[in-house]
């Protein structure tokens, strides 16, 4: 494959991008305007579950996370959420041991299938939380992602 | 009574495996080494399997583990048995060849009387007899196949390359031949490899947009039946090892696209599907219950020389998972019987190498020597001579680790010393000379150089847990398959079944607790971040200036853990 496509390709999904996408209206203005300030400046999960509106939300095997079981670089760890729960309409990542629980929230307009996949940031290992709220209901799935000091391997 | 020939030398062998005294053994396993090797053809589909030979083109001692300790789940399964347990679960006698090319039993005596194992020119006879056997079979490498010596570090892997191929392996997965870096990689693949030797690995992407960096499989016709060979690399590359070697490439286990990556090697018409791992074995047995529809697991990276296949059950099916062993110890050999496009039946042998047992190969030799000649001076450089045995193997500590510790902390004049917990070695007998081939047997690798750290009692800690956590997390997922730091100067006590950064207590240094705040002088070595680069000489300068000092290495005593939770374990001697 040209390089410089991948490089300029690379560059471009950043800001850039979400931009471009928010100004050709493909994210609707009320995704925008729905940044919870309360929810990302919150510490603890409890804190954060609580500033989303979200007491108790209930495991579910129709919700999974993605991500790698040892993270590759903490700095950038890719994680997905794939909920199969119908009318899902927003999707959380939350991070029980980062200083800051959640990482990322998504409001998705009706008929969007529910999988979204973005980078995150962890300092060590942690569980990784999704929280997918449906109708008015909250549902929950984890999964571990290990953050390792490299090296000694086999 | 009479016996033809081919009789007599069976009764030979099944004496020879009666454990008799070891030296009349030896000469009834040469006679009966016709029988040894002698495995009658089975079914339609052969695959011969090495794993993790380490760059060992010639004869070498290779001591198995006395301690490779399994929890919760992994307790008392294979891999995790050590010395009779073994030999009791697979059915060997004590004092057999058997036992010898398996455990570590016995080992100076036993190594003395059938000498040395492995070596490409032995190896290469016996994949002859075995090609001879089943024309079409498939020669499949786990890897681990370019590092580990010398000649290999020298010549950027080309000695490995050349002599792989000459062995005539079809197709090959990959571990720490990602250490020679991203581009000598690919330059081999397509290069030296094109139209010969296939890389499979369906879990290495790029880390941009997750394209395929290799094929992650191939299809075979052998005999009229298409095999598929799936790819598995050891998905912990860019973490156990340095990422700046890797920059571009994922990796990870990848379980859904394995899934994937079988279900269309089905839907192409492969009616065996083998996967050639470097999972490491818990991995791969965590794996086989997971997917469907693979036939077996050829696995490495653990070194674990298991004489017979474990059979997982899942959704699909079963999945025979086993594993090679490592520097070039032993050949797999894998028949499956397939009929109107079913697999009907299967047998699995792993051959010990013996190098006394199977005459060089010319060629082979030949090229052997060849590669070697410009380097011999150095090789064959004396440092001193060992009156223990020197091995590596071993969850904890081994007596050639111990020495790598000691030179350390003497060199650096440091408190502490690390030493990463590899699996490759070979091992020396006593009253051995040490060359400096020896010690660049356990050392040769392309981040070699020594550290020395300022570290907190604190941040010991952390070290010792983060690394005894991928040993004894208790989901395979979470291991990355090697054995815990070496430590000199420090003891401590470990619980393997303890919770993730609970697992390390009782730190003690000269007599002292380790004080979490203060700070100590920490030697070391292999260091994975790109900053370390040349950070100080490399390790096997230091240890061979700390043996020519030295001379005559007296038995070195190993720091070992007090063990909590160990008790009983079929995994510890």
């Amino acid at each position: 494959m040209n390089n410089q496509r991948r490089n300029v390709l690379k560059t471009g999904t950043g800001a850039a991008v979400l931009g471009a996408l928010a100004a050709a209206g493909m994210i609707p203005n009320v995704a925008l305007a729905a940044w919870n300030k309360a929810a990302f400046e919150a510490k603890s999960m409890a804190d954060t579950l609580k500033a989303l509106g979200a007491v108790q939300p209930a495991d579910s095997s129709d919700v999974q996370v993605t991500g790698p079981d040892i993270a590759e670089n903490g700095a950038v760890v890719p994680v997905g959420v794939d909920s199969k729960i119908a009318g899902t309409t927003m999707v959380a990542i939350l991070i029980d041991k980062n200083p800051n629980a959640l990482a990322a929230s998504f409001m998705l307009p009706a008929g969007t299938e529910a999988n979204v996949q973005t980078r995150v940031k962890m300092g060590q290992t942690s569980n990784v939380y999704a929280l997918v709220k449906a109708g008015d209901k909250f549902y929950m799935a984890t999964k571990e992602i290990k953050v390792t000091l490299g090296g000694c391997g086999g | 009574m009479s016996m033809n020939r081919r009789e007599f030398l069976q009764v030979l062998a099944v004496a020879a495996a009666g454990g008799m005294s070891l030296h009349s053994e030896f000469a009834m396993a040469e006679k009966g080494a016709a029988k040894l090797y002698d495995l009658p053809k089975f079914g339609n589909v052969s695959l011969l399997h090495i794993t993790d030979c380490h760059a060992q083109l010639n004869p070498i001692y290779f001591r198995e583990p006395s301690v490779n300790l399994g929890f919760g789940e992994q307790f008392g399964k294979v891999p995790h048995l050590v010395g009779d347990h073994l030999l009791k679960h697979f059915g060997f006698k004590p004092n057999s060849i058997e036992a010898h090319a398996y455990s570590y039993l016995n080992f100076e005596k036993a190594a003395e009387t059938y000498g040395k194992v492995g070596g490409f020119a032995h190896l290469a006879t016996l994949v002859k007899r075995m090609k001879a056997r089943n024309p079409g079979a498939l020669l499949l490498d786990g890897g681990d196949t370019w590092q580990g010596s010398g000649t290999a570090l020298w010549t950027n892997a080309q000695d490995m390359v050349d002599a792989c191929k000459a062995l005539g392996v079809n197709v090959m997965t990959l571990h720490w031949e990602a250490t020679y870096g991203e581009e000598r990689v690919k330059e081999i693949e397509e290069k030296d490899f094109a139209g010969v030797v296939d890389i499979v690995a369906q879990n290495v992407k790029t880390t941009d947009f997750g394209d395929p960096v290799f094929k992650p499989y191939v299809i075979k016709n052998m005999n009229g039946v298409p095999v598929a060979i799936v790819g598995q690399a050891f998905p912990y590359t860019p973490i156990a090892n340095p990422r700046w070697q890797v920059p571009n490439w994922s990796y990870g286990i990848q379980e859904e696209n394995m899934q994937a990556v079988v279900d269309e090697a089905r839907a192409k018409g492969a009616q065996v599907v083998v996967v050639l791992s470097h999972n490491g074995m818990d991995v791969d047995l965590k794996m086989a219950s997971r997917v469907r529809g693979i036939d077996a697991i050829l696995g490495g990276h653990t070194h674990d020389g298991m004489p017979a296949p474990v059979v997982v059950k899942n959704a699909g099916g079963q999945t025979l998972v086993t594993n090679a062993g490592s520097n070039g110890k032993y050949l797999g050999v894998l028949d499956f019987d397939v009929k109107n496009g079913k697999i009907a039946g299967y047998r699995y042998k792993l051959l010990p190498v013996f190098a006394n047992l199977l005459p060089a190969d010319k060629a082979m030799q030949a090229l052997i020597d060849k590669v070697r000649a410009p380097y011999l001076g150095k090789l064959n450089e004396q440092l001193a001579v060992t009156e223990g045995t020197l091995y590596r193997r071993g969850n904890f500590n081994g007596t050639f680790d111990q020495v790598i510790v000691d030179a350390l902390i003497k060199e650096k004049d440091a408190e502490i010393a690390f030493s990463p917990g590899f699996r490759w070695g070979t091992s020396l007998l006593p009253g051995q000379p040490i060359l400096m081939e020896h010690v660049l047997d356990q050392t040769a690798i392309t981040y070699p150089w020594t550290t020395v750290t300022n570290m907190s009692g604190e941040m010991i800690k952390t070290v010792l847990e983060d690394v005894c956590d991928n040993l004894f997390n208790p989901d395979p997922y979470y291991q990355q398959g090697g054995d815990m730091v070496r430590v000199g100067g420090l003891q401590y006590t470990c619980n393997p079944t303890a919770k993730a950064g609970q697992r390390i207590s009782n730190m003690m240094l000269r007599g002292q607790l380790i004080d979490p705040v203060k700070i100590y002088k920490v030697a070391g070595w292999a260091p994975v971040s790109e900053e370390a680069k040349d950070a100080g000489e490399p390790i096997w300068e230091l240890v061979a200036r700390y043996l020519r000092d030295v001379k005559t290495l007296k038995p070195v005593e190993l720091n070992m853990p007090k063990l909590v939770g160990a008790e009983n374990n079929p995994g510890i001697a």
